[in-house]
């Protein structure tokens, strides 16, 4: 297996998540050392597995059971929202990037085989339910962003106004 | 399983991912307090290797999540827990 991945690759790769996130209101970890350790971990299970499973997490290999480990995975934003960084603490939120708050262990919410296997179930049976939706609706009182979600985003990724400006739609 | 040598304050056994942050800083704080412990990296292996460390991390551990901590066969520390690590080992 390929495991081999130069400081070019890396430097390379870091820049690139780094413009994606900001440019939709993310943030990487500014602990630049610890950051670039987490890229060569998402750079070794790409040439591992194809994809660019969580550096934190133990992969199957298998695309179909990991995707909700590929990077960003589906659990960051809830514990950005609880913790401000995500599990493995390569993505923060805007306190912590400005070192105004410190991020500790993140604990592990991805539910264990047997609740994943029963929640996809549940996702494929679920059709579109009006009257009956599954998440609140967020809408930016500035340009009209919807996004259905636990909670509004950090930063609207359309208009870069903060999360006060959301208001709840549905 | 690699051995780093150190003072002996029990088995201490660290289950860890290769690629991991917070893996490579609890290695890195056993390492500088200065105990005896032993370490696997569960990604790189393969095969019925690997399926035997995965069940005997879900014994511990049953979200099988890294860094897993485990000393003397009893404490289990889940995720890098400096306080709870360096009480467990007495360091």
């Amino acid at each position: 297996m390929p495991d081999t991945v130069s400081d070019g690759e890396i430097d390379r790769f870091v820049r690139d998540l780094d413009r994606e996130a900001e440019g939709g209101g993310y943030h990487l970890n500014p602990d630049r050392e610890f950051t670039r350790g987490l890229v060569r971990g998402l750079l070794t299970n790409q040439g591992r597995y194809g994809y660019i499973s969580c550096p934190c997490r133990l992969a199957s290999g298998n695309r179909e059971d990991d995707l909700d480990i590929i990077c960003p995975c589906d659990y960051r934003d809830p514990d950005l929202f609880a913790y401000g960084a995500c599990y493995c603490a390569l993505y923060v939120t805007a306190d912590v990037e400005a070192g105004m708050r410190a991020v500790g262990p993140v604990p592990e919410r991805r539910p264990p085989p047997e609740e994943r296997e029963r929640q996809k179930e549940e996702r494929t049976r679920v059709g579109p339910a009006p009257g009956g939706l599954k998440y609140p609706v967020w809408r930016c009182r500035v340009c009209g962003y919807l996004c259905a979600r636990g909670e509004p985003p950090e930063t609207c990724p359309i208009c870069r106004v903060p999360r006060d400006r959301f208001e709840r739609f549905m | 399983m690699q051995h780093v040598p150190g003072v002996d304050r029990g088995r201490v056994i660290l289950y860890a991912l290769s690629t991991c942050g917070w893996c490579a800083r609890t290695k890195e704080f056993l390492a500088d307090l200065g105990v005896g412990f032993s370490y696997v990296y569960v990604d790189l292996l393969a095969g019925e290797e690997r399926d035997r460390i995965v069940r005997e991390v879900e014994r511990w551990n049953p979200r099988l999540s890294f860094p897993t901590v485990v000393i003397d066969d009893a404490k289990v520390i889940v995720g890098f827990q400096e306080g709870e690590i360096r009480e467990a080992v007495g360091a």
